[in-house]
């Protein structure tokens, strides 16, 4: 019956309850899509980076596995070929086009083929000429390029010759001579990927470049350990950043369920009033508030993960090769939880203040 | 105190804090109610009738003096006590009949016995509706139902978990002619099939008629009392 009184209490102010459901779900979508973020962004850097097919990756000295830039001689290539079971040295030249999150590759796409598998063409055809790129998928769609087509990149313009399946190395790919160039990077590389004989031989060989007081200035990684650093907690601020818009959310959910509940406890006073002198408890009353404010929670947390998909969706269809974002489900109960705290405090103040009501004031309120 | 009585207040005594003045509402009443008595309650505005009414229903305590209900102390209850004691001893009806407007008439009245825990299946409750005609219309919400619908709907709320006393407020103040004499007639119906004890304040003389006796306040006194037809 308690539920039947909080169901009808809801369903009788339809703009109160769908405009509360929608502000306590509008933080809901914030969390989850900025935890879809920075999953998908994750993911993709670690799928792009087992996609190229390496089994130990050399970064410049004093760059860290976030730095998409960074320079070392790339006459460490032949230096690396030399050691014992590397089979394959391949240099690499990253360049961020667009802050942080996208960047161009310059490669020596014979070199690349070999340790990557080559890129699917999905249209046009690999470099014909100096100033040629290849672009992936994403990057065609959210700029809307085609095989032929112009794009002006690092202050140059750029002719595209084709269109690659997405998700190895990166979203733009052009020949590495031109890419160190244009960023002042003539005969050097931003990272050079080893391919071994047997990819048994890792951990031996990273320990052996640690090791050795030639190579002990080199970040080096397996490919296992690199892609293990892509993780929130390696990211600097990310899991900060994460736990204020958490904290936004609760805040917002509190302020929200706050307002609505005292509203509606001012609106009802005659009604509360009404179940006091049945009989109903001051515990009753708060019960009514709570459960009412905290069903308002759960269907605030549905619209958000509702809301969480259209962002996702909108995020695929606009921008898919800046920013990716995927769906966490693990985060729902999470954000479930964090409403239905901010929510059940919310309704507190309202709850108690309805419960203490004085009777015959309450059935006097017109 | 008893002797059958289920409503007895010795030298009840209210007084209510208004700014800075003390403002008597009650001044030392003494009224013996028997069970199964319907009696009514006659004054002028501001002589007392309403606050004797809360007092007698537990809505609050009385400042000083003796009230007992069903034997039961309520000068000498907490606010939890009291809320507890009205689940079941004490059932209201009031002038603007007081129906939860969110919920169906049938939900009104299984709330009354939800929140006094009353799960027993109750088929002498049907005789009620029956009596009091409003089968018919309990799928309703209360603002499609007429004011004599609503307050029937009221009345039987108030006696669904059998009250020892059900007290009525100005029953009849918010009604036409026709309606207030069908409820009048139904609490009397159920004062006399039931022997529900009726406690009803009225300001209308001849609703007053209904009761077995009558009570008559002034100044927060019962100032006269006299049988009823």
């Amino acid at each position: 019956m308690t539920g039947k009184l909080v169901l009808e209490n809801l369903k009788n102010r339809p703009m109160r309850t769908l405009l509360s459901v929608l502000l306590i779900g509008v933080p809901v979508t914030l969390i989850l899509t900025l935890v879809g973020l920075s999953h998908g962004m994750l993911e993709d850097a670690q799928h792009r980076a087992r996609a190229v097919g390496a089994d130990i990756f050399v970064r410049p000295p004093g760059s860290s596995f976030l730095t998409a830039s960074g320079a070392m001689p790339d006459g460490i290539l032949g230096a690396l070929e030399k050691l014992p079971h590397v089979k394959l040295a391949v240099g690499v030249v990253n360049q961020p086009v667009q802050g942080v999150t996208l960047g161009i590759a310059g490669i020596d796409l014979k070199q690349f083929d070999i340790i990557s598998g080559g890129f699917r063409l999905l249209a046009g055809t690999t470099f014909q000429g100096p100033d040629d790129v290849m672009i992936d998928e994403f990057y065609a769609s959210e700029k809307g390029l085609k095989p032929g087509g112009r794009v002006s990149l690092l202050n140059h313009d750029w002719r595209v010759c084709g269109i690659f399946e997405g998700g190895k190395l990166a979203h733009i790919v052009a020949p590495i001579s031109r890419v160190q160039q244009l960023t002042g990077n003539v005969g050097k590389i931003s990272q050079a990927y080893v391919k071994l004989d047997n990819p048994a031989n890792t951990a031996s060989m990273v320990q052996h470049l640690k090791s050795d007081p030639m190579w002990s200035n080199y970040p080096v990684y397996s490919v296992q350990e690199f892609t293990a650093l892509y993780s929130i907690n390696n990211i600097p601020g990310l899991r900060q950043f994460v736990g204020v818009v958490i904290g936004i959310g609760v805040v917002i959910g509190f302020a929200v369920v706050c307002l609505s509940m005292y509203m509606a406890v001012l609106q009802r006073t005659r009604e509360i009033g009404i179940l006091k002198a049945l009989g109903a408890s001051n515990g009753f009353i708060l019960r009514v508030i709570v459960a009412e404010a905290l069903l308002m929670g759960v269907g605030g947390t549905v619209l958000g993960i509702i809301m969480s998909y259209g962002a996702w969706w909108l995020i695929r269809t606009l921008v898919p090769a800046s920013i990716q974002m995927v769906i966490v489900h693990s985060w729902w109960p999470i954000a479930l939880g964090i409403t239905l705290a901010g929510t059940g405090f919310g309704a507190l103040y309202p709850g108690i203040s309805a419960a203490r009501h004085d009777v015959i004031e309450a059935l006097a309120y017109e | 105190m008893n002797n059958g009585h289920v409503i007895q207040t010795r030298d009840l005594r209210k007084i209510y804090r208004v700014g800075k003045l003390n403002v008597a509402a009650l001044r030392g009443v003494d009224l013996a109610v028997q069970a199964g008595e319907f009696l009514a309650i006659v004054g002028p505005s501001g002589s007392g009738k309403s606050t004797l009414f809360h007092i007698i229903g537990g809505l609050t305590p009385p400042t000083s003096g003796q009230v007992l209900v069903a034997g039961q102390d309520l000068a000498a209850m907490s606010e939890a006590e009291r809320t507890r004691m009205r689940k079941r001893t004490v059932g209201f009806v009031f002038q603007k009949f007081n129906l939860l407007p969110n919920l169906t008439a049938r939900d009104n009245i299984a709330i009354a016995r939800h929140i006094a825990d009353n799960r027993k299946p109750d088929p002498a409750f049907d005789d009620i509706l029956r009596i009091l005609g409003i089968q018919e219309r309990l799928d309703h919400k209360p603002n499609a139902l007429s004011g004599g619908e609503q307050q029937r709907i009221a009345i039987a709320r108030a006696v669904v978990n059998h009250p020892a006393i059900l007290l009525a407020d100005e029953p009849t103040g918010n009604l036409d002619t026709v309606n207030s004499k069908t409820v009048l007639d139904m609490l009397k119906d159920l004062n006399g099939r039931l022997g529900q004890t009726i406690l009803m304040i009225t300001h209308n003389p001849e609703a007053a008629t209904y009761g077995h006796r009558t009570v008559q306040m002034r100044d927060g006194k019962i100032v006269d009392a006299e049988p009823g037809t």
